[in-house]
Order: C-alpha cells, then sequence, then structure tokens
C-alpha cells in the first residue's frame, strides 16, 4: 500500500471504530436492562419488606396477624427439601454423567439419551409435580412430605447436574487422561484419581446453580401438596442419641419460602404484601448466598487445578 | 510349540538387522556420534513384524517390520506426518482408548514372547510394563511428589516408606531431585516447562517400565531443558529400553544408537545410527536427513 493511502486507510479505520462503538453501545444496553430490572425488583422487594426483617420474623411460625407472622417453617422446610434435593440428585446425576462420558459406547442409544438427557432439562416444572405426584406421593406411598419435595425437586435439576458433569469431564484434557491411562490405570482408577477430582469444581458449580433453580420452583412443590399454612417444625434430622440421625423429619409435612410467599401475596390485607415482599427479599438473599459460594469454588478450588 | 518358532524366527531378523547396522559401523565414522555404541549381536527387546495400522479406514502404516535392541537407544525418524507417533503409541496400546482403530501384525516384546497386540493380551498388562513419555509434559495438576507416587499406587504399593523411596530414586532418576526436593508438595503445574518433562521421566521411570517411549520430549522445551533431557536419555540408555521420536536429527545422531526412516507410513531404512546418517542405503534418506527432503 502507498503513502498516499494513509488518509483513506484511517477513513475506513474510522468507520470500523464506528461501528464498534455503536456495538459496544448496544450491548452496554442489552446489559442494563437485565441488570436495571433485577435490581430494581430487588430493591423494592427490600424497601416494602425491609421493616419486617427483625429476629421474630425468622423465629415466628405463620399466623392470622401479619405483623405476627414469620417465616420460621418456610425457611426450615426450605432447607430440608433442599437437602434431599442435594442428597439425591448429585450421587445420581454425577454418576449417570460420568458413565455417560466415560464408560458408555458410543451408539445410537447413547445418542437418544444424550439427547433427552438435554431434553428433560427444558420439561416445565410442573410436569414433573405431576409425576412425582403420581410416582412418589402415591405408588411409593411417600406422601406429601419433605422427601417426596426433596425427591421431585431432585428429578428437576437431574439433567443440570448431569449436562454440568459432562461438561467439567469434557474439559479435561485428552493428554491428562492418557498420562494416567498411560502408566497403566484402569477405567476405574482415571475415574476415580483424575476425573472426579479435576471436574469437581465445575460439577459443583453445576449443582448450585441447579439449587438456586429448585429453591425458588413452586409449582411441582404445590403440585405434590405443599402446606401453606404450617405451625410446626419437622423433628430435627439430627437425634439426640447414636447414631444422631433421625428420619422422622423425612415423612414430615412442610412448605418451602415461595409457597409462603405465594401464600401471603394472595391476601387482601397490605401488610401480609410487606411480608411476601421480606421473604422474597430472604429468600433471593438465600440464592445468591448460594452462587457466592458458587464462585468461590470456582477461583479457590479450581485455581489447583489447571494443566 | 507355534510361539517358539515365531520367536526364532524373529530373532533371526533381529540378529540380520544388528549385522547389517554392524558393518556400517565399521567404516570408521563413530567419532562424530557420541551417542552410538556400535555392538553387534545385542539382544531384541521388542521385534514389529508386518505391522499396519488403521485410523479407521485410513491405513497409517504399511507392514513395519523392525527390532528394538534392549538397553539402547532406538529413534524414529521422518517427515511431519509419516506415522512415527502412530508406531510409537502401539507399543503401549494407547490407540485402544479411541474407537475405530485397528491393529494387524505383531509386536512381540521379549524374552516372555508376548505379542503386545493380541486383543488377549490385556492393554494394562503392557502400559505396565511400557512407559511413555509424550510430546507435551502431561503432569497430573496434583503435587511433585503425588505425581511420582502415582504409578506405584495404582500397582498396588501402599507403604509409604517404599513409595517415599522410589519417589526420591526416580526424581533423582530424572535428575530433577536436587530442584524439588524441598518442594515435594508443591503442585507440579508450578515446575517450568523442562522440569515438568523431567517430572513425567520420573514419573514414568518409578515404575521401572521395560521399554520407554518418547514422542518428541522435547520439542516444547528450550535449549538448555533439552540438553538436560538428552544428557537423561545417555544416562537411561543403560538401564532401559528407549523408543524416542525426533524432528531434531542432531539429537538422533547424538542420542540414539539406532535410527528407523520412515516415510509415509512406510519403514524406509532401519540401521545402526551411524550407517544411517553417513551411509544411507536410500536416496529419499539421504535426502531427508541432510535437509534436501521438501
Ligand atoms: N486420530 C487420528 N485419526 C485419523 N488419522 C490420524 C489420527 N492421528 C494421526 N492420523 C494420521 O496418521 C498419519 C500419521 O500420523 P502421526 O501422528 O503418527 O504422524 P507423525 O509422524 O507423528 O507426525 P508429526 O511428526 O507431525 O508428529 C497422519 O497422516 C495423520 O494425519
Ligand atoms: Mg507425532
Amino acid at each position: 500500500m502507498k503513502s498516499e493511502d494513509i488518509p483513506s486507510i484511517r477513513k475506513i479505520i474510522r468507520r470500523n471504530k464506528r461501528l464498534e462503538l455503536f456495538f459496544a453501545v448496544a450491548g452496554f444496553l442489552a446489559l442494563l436492562v437485565g441488570v436495571l430490572t433485577f435490581v430494581a425488583l430487588f430493591a423494592q422487594m427490600a424497601w416494602s419488606g425491609w421493616e419486617r426483617i427483625t429476629p421474630d420474623f425468622f423465629t415466628n411460625f405463620p399466623s392470622r396477624r401479619a405483623g405476627q407472622a414469620g417465616i420460621l417453617s418456610a425457611w426450615v422446610g426450605s432447607l430440608l427439601v433442599m437437602l434431599v434435593t442435594a442428597l439425591s440428585a448429585v450421587p445420581l446425576g454425577v454418576a449417570a454423567g460420568i458413565y455417560l462420558e466415560e464408560y458408555a459406547p458410543k451408539n445410537l442409544f447413547t445418542d437418544i439419551i444424550e439427547i433427552n438427557v438435554t431434553n428433560l432439562a427444558g420439561v416445565p416444572s410442573i410436569v414433573y409435580g405431576l409425576l412425582a405426584l403420581g410416582v412418589f406421593v402415591y405408588t411409593f406411598g411417600f406422601g406429601q412430605s419433605i422427601l417426596s419435595a426433596g425427591l421431585t425437586l431432585g428429578l428437576l435439576i437431574l439433567p443440570v447436574v448431569i449436562v454440568a458433569t459432562r461438561e467439567a469431564i469434557r474439559s479435561i484434557p485428552l493428554h491428562i487422561r492418557e498420562a494416567a491411562y498411560g502408566l497403566g490405570a484402569t477405567r476405574w482408577q482415571v475415574t476415580r484419581d483424575h476425573i472426579v477430582p479435576y471436574s469437581l469444581p465445575g460439577i459443583l458449580t453445576g449443582v448450585i446453580i441447579g439449587m438456586s433453580r429448585a429453591i425458588g420452583e413452586t409449582a411441582p412443590i404445590i403440585t405434590i401438596g405443599a402446606l401453606t399454612f404450617i405451625a410446626f417444625l419437622p423433628e430435627s434430622p439430627i437425634g439426640p442419641e447414636f447414631p444422631w440421625v433421625n428420619f422422622e423429619w423425612l415423612k414430615s409435612g412442610f412448605t418451602v419460602m415461595p409457597i409462603q410467599m405465594f401464600n401471603w401475596t394472595s391476601r387482601p390485607e397490605e401488610a401480609f404484601q410487606q411480608n411476601a415482599a421480606a421473604a422474597g427479599f430472604i429468600l433471593v438473599l438465600m440464592t445468591l448466598a448460594m452462587n457466592a459460594v458458587s464462585i468461590w469454588i470456582r477461583y479457590h478450588v479450581r485455581k489447583d487445578i489447571k494443566w | 510349540m507355534v510361539s517358539s518358532v515365531t520367536m526364532r524366527m524373529s530373532n533371526q531378523g533381529a540378529a540380520e538387522a544388528a549385522s547389517q547396522g554392524g558393518s556400517a559401523a565399521d567404516q570408521g565414522v563413530g567419532d562424530a556420534f557420541s551417542g552410538v555404541r556400535p555392538d553387534k549381536g545385542v539382544a531384541v527387546k521388542a521385534s514389529v513384524e508386518n505391522f499396519s495400522f488403521y485410523y479407521g479406514d485410513f491405513k497409517a502404516l504399511k507392514s513395519i517390520s523392525m527390532p528394538v535392541h534392549e538397553k539402547r537407544v532406538t529413534a524414529l525418524i521422518g517427515p511431519s506426518g509419516c506415522g512415527k507417533s502412530t508406531l510409537l503409541r502401539t507399543f503401549n496400546r494407547m490407540h485402544d482408548l479411541y474407537p475405530g482403530n485397528r491393529y494387524e501384525g505383531t509386536i512381540r516384546l521379549h524374552p516372555d514372547n508376548t505379542n503386545l497386540l493380541d486383543p488377549a493380551v490385556d492393554p494394562i498388562e503392557v502400559r505396565m510394563r511400557i512407559g511413555m513419555v509424550f510430546q507435551k509434559p502431561n503432569p497430573f495438576p496434583k503435587s511433585i511428589y503425588e505425581n511420582v507416587a502415582y504409578g506405584l499406587r495404582i500397582r498396588g504399593e501402599r507403604n509409604r516408606s517404599v513409595i517415599d523411596d522410589r519417589v526420591k530414586e526416580a526424581l533423582r532418576g530424572a535428575a530433577l531431585w536436587s530442584e524439588v526436593e524441598h518442594r515435594l508438595h508443591d503442585p507440579a503445574t508450578a515446575l517450568s516447562g523442562g522440569q515438568q518433562q523431567r517430572l513425567c521421566i520420573a514419573r514414568c521411570l518409578a515404575t521401572e517400565p521395560e521399554v520407554l517411549l518418547f514422542d518428541e520430549p522435547t520439542s516444547a522445551l528450550d535449549p538448555i531443558a533439552t540438553a538436560s533431557i538428552e544428557e537423561l536419555v545417555h544416562e537411561l540408555r543403560d538401564k532401559v529400553t528407549i523408543l524416542i521420536v525426533t524432528h531434531n536429527m542432531q539429537q538422533a545422531a547424538r542420542v540414539s544408537d539406532y535410527t528407523a526412516y520412515m516415510y509415509l507410513g512406510e519403514l524406509m531404512e532401519f540401521g545402526e545410527t551411524n550407517q544411517i546418517f553417513v551411509n544411507p542405503k536410500r536416496k529419499e534418506t539421504e535426502d531427508y536427513i541432510t535437509g534436501r527432503f521438501g
């Protein structure tokens, strides 16, 4: 290119940069829409529910009088249901993911399974509720219990856990596997000593994303018959004597945070709307806390695993 | 009965190859090549016989036959894509990890005469006997100590002090001990590229393999790290049979006793390194070695 062309080059560059600026602005605005909507909703909830957030709010059962109503049964219920969800979905999802990625032969059958697992993630949650009502509540006779709810949400997030597990396993470079196999390791040794530990941060991140979704789910929980007004706590999972665990709580009736909120918003009194906002604020905080844990895991556990 | 016949045949083939090499070495040009140790009648550790390899329908190796001499260094050279890595990876059945690959022919490991490619032979058994060092250093994201100990652990070694000793010995053998003795429990990924490669060699050495495979072990390293790896190969060759793939002619000349020149999936020429470099039998070999190759 000749030196006389320099002005025209500069013109081209200027035009390209204008396009770039245009995209940057458009992208930033798109981002703002998402962020501002969330911030506005969150701020509004915090604003209207703020004065209800006192220690009593956490230790009181729901009540007919809005001023005395609390979320004790709801947050305890949510925690216990999440516990069952995690304990059921994580082992199943991780094992299925590992099997699909490491063990399953690649054929039409496993292709079909793969496609279906991905599709399952898109099935509306109410459908899981209906399925669980038939299977867990009636067929297995678990009743309208924490166990049924936890397993239902476990099923709901299973595809997320499976997909996260597979993604995490796929991100392990081939040459690391070859190093292990090259030393004479069996498939199980490679899985146990390498695949699982190295994919753990990715798996945990996926689990937490799934759990943050599950904790806000209302429809399937209502479908299987969660209570909306509940003034007792399930028995403690920690027993007073050996072996210090107790499974009675699994059979207990329960409510969860979003149902408590839903219940309050459907009341006409203004004071209950305030309660709903306060509960919503707490629920969002619970979700944010879970996401914070997943971010922490990404930064602190992953930093030891690099190739 | 059958196997003893095959063994006699394969040893004959090996002896022939060795004597061919010997006659070339007699031409008295050994000085230029510090790596070469003229030596007639060396035992054969492995014999490749009519070996062909397929990636799906693609025939990557075409009826290769060559001996691998015991406690000697054999270099595989040839232009990119000629099948050096494919041949090397066959020795510890790496191709079994991926579907669609197919072996034809045999690779016999002596003295027990096991056909490495026999489907009845467990690839894990093969890999326990034959270690591999890859082109790109591939330490596990674990501690330096755990990297070296891993091969022992999967072999069922539980005794702490035995593992400690073997780790130390292997790190010494790989000329890494003095650099890492005070940081054995640091992550292996914090080591430099050259140190990582020596760690991978130590990881292999700890399991005391009968044959060591190196696939361009220095291609990612600077000249200093390269020199230290080459020196290592030099020291190791008294203890273990080594097969090394390299693109670097000087390196092949420096470290190997025997050289195989491959081209488009075929073995063009095999002989003592001296002979191959000074007096190649084929024009193609000469062109490649002297850099006239297109
Ligand atoms: N996984 C694979 N699937 C199909 N073909 C392959 C595969 N790996 C290698 N090949 C082909 O087999 C031939 C030999 O490859 P190979 O990697 O053994 O060459 P090489 O001699 O090691 O080359 P380089 O010096 O570049 O490493 C090449 O033509 C290559 O394209
Ligand atoms: Mg190669």
